[in-house]
């Protein structure tokens, strides 16, 4: 179970935008570093992230080598009513790691 | 160390030497200021993206290994006591600040990742580590989050005094194939382009820092290990003197700074 | 993207980092501002063959996509970005995915991300690795269909002390 960090403003406004940012700690390996005796690394990267809103796909990236370590995403979302969000991360060697956070709009 | 030349004064004092002399000759832990204070940390240096990334919590990649340190804080060792159980809840602020510090006990400097380390091994049972093993990085990135803003107030016990000399000395000294000191760029050259990055001041007042380089959380004695080797000298061994006296110094050159938390650098 | 590379063996000679010492870096070399590229600097056949790829066409007209990404790069390892396309984010005008290419890494893709109406703001921000100097290029898909496309080109100093670990 790798680190993270998932921030969700704490009362949104209904029906305006607001940003999520999600952070993991993952080496995002990109397999073109060599180790001191001078072998490749291997690669191990995160491929996918995606959010869901009581399991309705809200956001999803697609995450190459050429995303940092520990990668943070953020992006907004905009809500009508509150709900659990959940945070998946999906990579090499059958990573695949889910955070729940619930979400509650201001009355 | 293979030194080259003899140890050399650097020419000319500016005003933080100044600032350093008055400190080291009147053994205090704070600098008396004659003049306005020309100290800056090396965020200043940094370009707004990264000072953003530095300060926003949701952002700043050391708050992943804070969140880590944390829960070790709270968390009841299998053989002993949790941190919190004889530091309750408010006393972390103000801890980091204090270090280093002379350990009687020892004999010797102690900084906080040495302390905690001797606690762990002390009151917990816990295998010894260095100060960039993983738990030891949670826990100094912690309490380094806990006296965010306070000044730094290294300790003023007097036995401190030769190690900060030594550790002057050592910041003076010329080493390596390239036969650079570190007080030639972080004294005299601090603020002047090197290569197309600005020489920082070169005080460790965001210790332990994420740095880009490294895409990881380090240590002080990190960092000072890849300066040495950066200058293509052989690094001091792993808990050595040479770094236990470099940051005394270190501590004594910054004090009254404010600490900043864990920071990013590049 | 390559991590440091390891320290050479070379003794005799110092490197330039000594040469440098009390000299500031020449203006030339560092730009101060990531401006949008001319539209007739040709991009590199390969970056070009992944656009075309991705967009079903040629290179998209100009305009809608912004890349905000720091005109001073201290360090390729850990780069900033924020990539946002002018939209109202409804279900009759909206962003669907915009797709970061780069220019000078071992592979074009960055990062592709899929948006919709729930977002609200079509605004991404993450930390992007870059080998080098080298232009950028976002693209984005709109809910019509209809694509855009924004280049800049950013410089990134390299680290003058190359440690050792």
């Amino acid at each position: 179970m790798a680190r993270t960090l998932i921030h969700v403003p704490a009362a949104p406004r209904r029906g305006v935008p607001f940003e999520v940012r999600a952070t993991i700690a993952h080496p995002m390996e990109t397999g073109y570093r060599t180790d001191d005796s001078g072998r490749a690394v291997p690669r191990d990267i995160l491929t996918h992230f995606e959010c869901r809103l009581d399991g309705r796909r809200v956001f999803a990236a697609e995450l190459h080598p050429a995303v940092a370590a520990h990668p943070m995403v953020a992006f907004f979302l905009r809500a009508e009513v509150g709900g659990t969000l959940s945070f998946t991360w999906e990579g090499d060697h059958g990573f695949r790691q889910t955070e729940t956070v619930p979400l509650t709009l201001s009355p | 160390m293979r030194p080259a030349d003899r140890p050399r004064h650097a020419p000319g004092a500016t005003s933080a030497a100044v600032l350093v002399l008055a400190a080291l000759a009147g053994g205090a832990g704070l600098a008396r200021a004659q003049s306005p204070d020309l100290r800056r940390s090396g965020f200043d240096l940094m370009s707004p993206a990264l000072q953003a990334m530095q300060r926003d919590e949701a952002q700043n990649p050391a708050q992943l290994w804070v969140q880590e340190g944390r829960a070790l804080w709270m968390r009841p060792a299998a053989q002993g006591r949790a941190c919190v159980e004889c530091h309750p809840a408010g006393s972390e602020r103000g801890m980091a600040a204090r270090y280093p510090a002379f350990d009687a006990s020892i004999g010797r400097p102690v900084t906080l990742a040495g302390r905690i380390d001797q606690c762990r091994q002390r009151h917990q049972s816990q295998p010894p580590q260095a100060a960039d093993g993983a738990e030891l990085l949670a826990l100094a990135a912690y309490l380094a989050q806990a006296s965010k803003g306070l000044p730094w107030s290294p300790g003023a016990d007097p036995q401190l005094q030769p190690w900060r000399m030594q550790g002057q000395a050592l910041w003076r000294q010329r080493m390596g194939q390239l036969n650079l000191s570190c007080a030639q760029c972080h004294d005299q050259q601090a603020g002047r382009k090197l290569g197309g990055a600005v020489i920082p001041q070169a005080h460790p007042t965001g210790y332990p820092i994420y740095r880009l380089e490294w895409q990881g959380l380090g240590s002080l004695e990190r960092r000072l290990r890849g300066c040495v080797t950066g200058v293509r000298a052989e690094p001091f061994a792993p808990g050595a003197d040479e770094w236990l006296a470099l940051q005394a110094y270190l501590a004594t050159r910054a004090a009254g700074m404010l600490l900043e938390g864990p920071a990013v650098r590049p | 993207m390559a991590g440091q590379p390891a320290m050479n063996g070379h003794r005799a000679e110092r490197r330039s980092l000594v040469a440098g010492l009390g000299v500031g870096l020449a203006a030339a070399g560092l730009m101060l501002h990531a401006r949008p590229l001319r539209a007739d600097e040709p991009l590199a056949e390969d970056l070009r063959a992944a656009i075309r790829r991705w967009s079903g066409e040629g290179l998209p007209r100009t305009g809608r996509v912004h890349i905000d990404i720091s005109p001073l790069i201290e360090n390729g390892n850990s780069v900033p970005v924020t990539l946002k396309v002018d939209s109202p984010m409804t279900e009759a005008d909206h962003v669907r995915e915009i797709a970061l290419f780069n220019e000078r890494n071992p592979q074009r893709d960055v990062v592709r991300v899929l948006l919709g109406p729930d977002n609200g703001r079509a605004e991404v921000s993450t930390r992007i690795r870059l080998a080098t100097s080298q232009r950028l290029v976002a693209l984005a898909r709109m809910g019509d269909g209809s694509l855009w496309q924004q280049q800049v080109e950013v410089v990134v100093t390299l680290a003058a002390c190359v440690e050792g670990g």
